[in-house]
């Protein structure tokens, strides 16, 4: 396919009326990869020939989940009734977990996207992307994608949009990512009505830090939206939180392969690379300005991430643990949000207590170690941050049931969450049932359309880091959307569970539960421990236990028989190949006590996967 | 997961031993296993080394006594050709399979061969197992006069649903007939019995051990059930069809054995092995205490001076083997000194008193003590000095012995 553009206008001296910037808010297998490798195609910055599949997703992992967890920018020519423009495309990432990064990429668009699946219209992470959206004042042009297939129906979908955001449903957008149907009209549409952008070309320069990713061979490459002035190479630049100075080694523009220019302008979007190798210097939110010329006021909107979720991270194999340390010091060069400490537990050995955005960031930098570095991860269960008030009146800030303070408690205060789950009418009563459950108090219900329904509830973030996310899924055969933001703290009746092998404490199974469910809690866990936990030479009991209150107790009665009847015909090889296994298998017991127990156990009762309990 | 065992040494096609094996052999005895590969049916919880079929891809099963001579021939060559001085046999052993489907004769020429090669000791143990079903008085009397002196019958059970189980052919009736006509024909008799079938409830067991007893044998064996990988039963386990051995109901039925068997005047000497008199199997005795044995026929191990070596397992590649004049051992493993003391340790503490506390290393005999805590070892033999488990302790036998070795 030829590129419509035949003038082609360069970054550092286009003229910010002939620029929009916009970006594409979209649902998880909603197909915004696939649109955007369209779009690349039909503008021809990337040719058939070096095209692939989902151009932009870099990782292995994005582009096997269909998610984008890092966002990109993308310059493409395009030209309407024969005068030029520059469409910079900004990917924003998909999940909950990320909001303040797809806030920062709104922060940097005048208008956005809203793509939608024709066959399953939107999504409750869709739909919060989108009040941040317009929150931003951003032009929202509604598409529905994928009318390709035979399950799309686009009337009922462009109602729904319609309803929406205003507008008639006949001015919803039809495409489809994988034919290429309607996305020149799409091209023509971002042109024609997303608002060119405004700055003050005299003024400091100012640009926002949309994204900072770090390359290995190039340190830290940080993208851009230009406010205010202008870059150009070699010049010397200041992060305004930090007031460092770097010198910029490079400036340009991706398309979608970087290419260098002479600067960028007003309005622009391209890349700096300063060569810190270090993305905790260059991070997403600051505000870049020119330190001979500096800004004095820095753009709104900046502010640290935030770890909202705790879990300790074991390698299965403790010899890997130095190998876990090298990697998460890796991953944090590319994650300024990932935190962690080095952590000891009984049951699992040397590990790491691990801060996470949300779940899905625990779940993709499990993935990564995992994958990219090759370990063999155990992630205890996932926990909040608490503030724990003891009765001499000290508070402490905990964030592993280990921290928590013995002794009188007076007050525990957890973090609570706006959760908006989007659900098929028919399902409102699970829902309602799991929230509950999982004390939340109802705000609100709305229709959207006619058969599908936003609940609001607010509830403890503790309730929902703790499979919520699966049994929502599980309980609406997989059609519940589930969204949550922060929204401050409340005091709850809250204690620690602990568990008891023969009287000593397993640091990993410990956790802070709201009173009423302790009971449940201490129940499941010996019971599942009970099941793992091979027979010992004497009985072992497994007790649950707040502070010195048993509130559960199973055991594990005495194996009364350990020996092999007979050698065959003086195989007396086999017979110490057995020893020499259950040796070997010793080894990698882990001792509680006197309790020999199998770290697949452990894993096993983290897991909830209690059918696989060893046979000695 | 790797094995943490070398890799076995290819067995040399003469079959010679490394001097190394001379070492001590006058202190050690020296036994003959003598493999009979061939069963009428095959049991659906055996795992062992045996066939069916009268002929196996060509070899004939009244071929098989002169194979086992040329066995015995070789055997005699390869000792001779270690150095050692020269040992009579003390103990001679024909296991299966089932031996007594051979003819009578074929064992006796067997046995000769034996006593031509390395002469018999005076007193020597020659014992046959025997499935009850194909011996008679006859047949029992050629073994006497032959030179046998013991004869084990696979008995197993006395109950009819747990020998359908166990896919035994035998009348349970015919067992006090056996044994009748083996103690005519003056041959020490053994009991061999089998418990924690699918399906045999406590008093089940009860009624075996009765029956067993009331016959007055020599000596018991009970062995309890093991489910073996591949086998008929495990598939039959697998599928559903048949329920998997209980251990607890195992450990309950090991109790009653050792109670009845210790009433009626039995000591076990073995974890699994009941003697009346003294009169023990001194051939299984000698697995257990690290003598030396040559193991013949197809898939039999053997162990000389610290090698330890098994035969190739098919009837058809032993006969080819034999009939080319060369060794059947399909692989063989020199034990270094570490190996061989945890062999010792391994094998002799299933022996009432095989092992004394002086032979330790100090970590074991610390860990001596813990055991007598546990209940698991008698304190007063220990004072003595030597090992000998509790009855808690045969039951756990296993895990005393990784205790030990920690």
């Amino acid at each position: 396919m030829s590129p419509r553009a035949t003038t082609v206008l360069q970054p550092a001296s286009t003229d910010p009326s002939a620029i929009r910037n916009f970006c594409i808010i979209a649902h998880i297998d909603h197909g915004k990869s696939t649109l955007a490798d369209r779009m690349l195609q039909i503008t021809g910055v990337v040719d058939e020939r070096s095209m692939r599949a989902q151009y932009l997703d870099r990782m292995d992992i994005e582009r096997e989940r269909g998610i984008t967890i890092k966002s990109q920018a993308v310059r493409m020519p395009w030209s309407l009734d024969g005068s030029p423009v520059v469409l910079n495309m900004i990917d924003t990432p998909g999940h909950v977990d990320f909001t303040y990064e797809v806030s920062r990429s709104l922060a940097a668009c005048e208008g956005a996207i809203l793509l939608v699946d024709a066959a399953q219209g939107i999504e409750a992470q869709t739909l919060a992307n989108l009040y941040l959206a317009l929150d931003n004042d951003l032009t929202i042009i509604p598409v529905l994608n994928k009318i390709d297939l035979p399950a799309a129906d686009p009337e009922k979908y462009a109602k729904e949009l319609a309803s929406l955001i205003g507008g008639r449903p006949e001015d919803v957008l039809r495409v489809s990512g994988k034919t290429g149907e309607g996305v020149e009209q799409l091209l023509d549409r971002i042109t024609e009505l997303i608002p060119a952008p405004v700055g003050d070309a005299k003024a400091p320069a100012r640009a926002m830090i949309f994204d900072s990713v770090y390359d290995a061979y190039r340190g830290v490459v940080t993208y851009v939206r230009m406010i205010d002035g202008a870059f150009s190479p070699r010049e010397k630049v200041m992060m305004m939180s930090t007031k460092s100075t770097h010198e910029l080694l490079e400036i340009g523009v991706s398309s979608p392969e970087p290419v260098a220019s002479q600067g960028l302008g007003v309005g622009e979007v391209g890349y700096l690379i300063t060569g810190v190798k270090d993305v905790r210097l260059s991070k997403v939110g600051d505000t870049v300005t020119s330190s001979a010329k500096p800004a004095t006021v820095a753009l709104k909107g900046y502010s640290e991430p935030k770890p909202m979720v705790f879990s300790g991270l074991y390698p299965i194999d403790g010899s890997d643990y130095p190998v876990l340390r090298e990697a998460l010091d890796k991953l944090k060069l590319s994650d300024a949000a990932l935190v962690y400490e080095p952590e000891t537990s009984v049951a699992l050995g040397f590990g790491f207590r691990c801060g996470f955005l949300g779940l899905l960031h625990l779940e993709i930098i499990t993935e990564r170690l995992e994958r990219e570095f090759n370990l063999d991860l155990i992630a205890t269960a996932p926990s909040v941050i608490y503030e724990v008030t003891t009765e001499d009146k000290k508070r402490t800030t905990v964030t592993n049931p280990s921290e928590f303070p013995g002794g009188k408690i007076s007050s525990v205060s957890e973090p609570i969450v706006r959760a908006a789950i989007l659900t098929p009418k028919d399902y409102v009563g699970t829902v309602m049932e799991l929230c509950q459950g999982r004390r939340g108090s109802l705000i609100g219900m709305e229709y959207l359309g006619e058969d599908r329904v936003e609940i609001k509830y607010t509830m403890p973030l503790g309730e929902i880091v703790f499979d919520f996310f699966d049994q929502l899924k599980s309980r609406t055969q997989g059609y519940a959307s589930l969204d949550y933001e922060p929204v401050g703290e409340q005091e709850a009746d809250l204690v620690k569970v602990d568990i008891l092998l023969q009287g000593e404490q397993v640091d990993a199974f410990s956790a802070i539960v709201h009173r009423d469910k302790a009971y449940a809690y201490g129940t499941l866990m010996t019971e599942r421990l009970r099941k793992l936990i091979p027979r010992q030479q004497f009985e072992v009991p497994i007790q649950a236990a707040i502070g010195a209150r048993i509130i559960a107790r199973e055991s594990i009665r005495a194996m009364r028989k350990d020996v092999l009847a007979k050698c065959y015909g003086g195989d007396i090889t086999r017979k110490r190949k057995l020893l020499e296994k259950q040796k070997e298998g010793k080894k990698r017991m882990k001792m509680v006590g006197r309790v020999e127990v199998p770290q697949e156990a452990f894993i096993a009762a983290l897991s909830g996967d209690t059918e696989t309990k060893e046979k000695k | 997961m790797p094995s943490a065992l070398p890799i076995a040494d290819p067995a040399p096609l003469d079959g010679l031993l490394p001097p190394s094996v001379v070492e001590g052999a006058d202190s050690r005895n020296l036994g003959v296993y003598l493999h009979v590969p061939f069963c009428r049916v095959r049991c659906g919880y055996c795992d062992f080394n045996t066939y069916t079929a009268a002929e196996v891809r060509g070899v004939k099963q009244s071929d098989y006594a002169s194979e086992a001579v040329a066995e015995v021939v070789l055997a005699g060559s390869v000792l001779a050709a270690t150095g050692a001085p020269d040992r009579a046999a003390s103990t001679v052993f024909f296991g299966g399979g089932t031996p007594t489907l051979l003819p009578a004769d074929d064992l006796a020429r067997m046995l000769g061969a034996v006593r031509d090669t390395f002469g018999l000791q005076p007193g020597a143990e020659v014992t046959t197992e025997a499935n009850p079903d194909s011996v008679d008085a006859a047949y029992l009397e050629r073994l006497a006069e032959a030179g046998f002196t013991r004869v084990s019958f696979g008995m197993q059970s006395a109950v009819p649903h747990v020998l359908a189980t166990l896919e035994r052919t035998h009348d349970p009736e015919r067992i006090p007939h056996v044994v009748r006509w083996a103690r005519d024909a003056g041959l020490q008799v053994s009991l061999d019995l089998i418990y924690g079938t699918p399906g045999e409830s406590l008093d089940d067991w009860r009624a075996s051990l009765d029956q067993a007893l009331a016959q007055e044998p020599d000596h018991v064996s009970a062995y309890s059930l093991i489910v073996e990988p591949g086998t008929k039963m495990a598939r039959q386990i697998k599928r559903g069809e048949v329920a998997e051995p209980d251990e607890d109901l195992q450990a309950d039925m090991y109790e009653l054995a050792d109670s009845a068997l210790a009433g009626a005047g039995y000591e076990w000497y073995e974890v699994s092995n009941w003697a009346r008199d003294g009169r023990v199997s001194r051939h299984n005795l000698a697995y257990w205490q690290g003598h030396d044995w040559w193991g013949v026929g197809p898939g039999a191990h053997s162990h000389v001076g610290g090698v330890r070596w098994w035969n190739v397992k098919h009837p058809a590649a032993y006969a080819d083997r034999m009939h080319a004049g060369v060794s059947p051992a399909a692989g063989r493993e020199t034990l270094d000194a570490e190996t061989r003391e945890v062999e010792r340790v391994l094998l002799a503490t299933r022996v009432r008193g095989g092992l004394e506390i002086a032979s330790l290393p100090a970590a074991a005999r610390t860990a001596v003590a813990g055991l007598i805590a546990d209940g698991l070892v008698e304190p007063a033999a220990a004072l003595r000095g030597s090992i000998v488990l509790t009855l808690n302790g045969r039951l756990l036998a296993d895990a005393v012995v990784r205790r030990l070795l920690d």
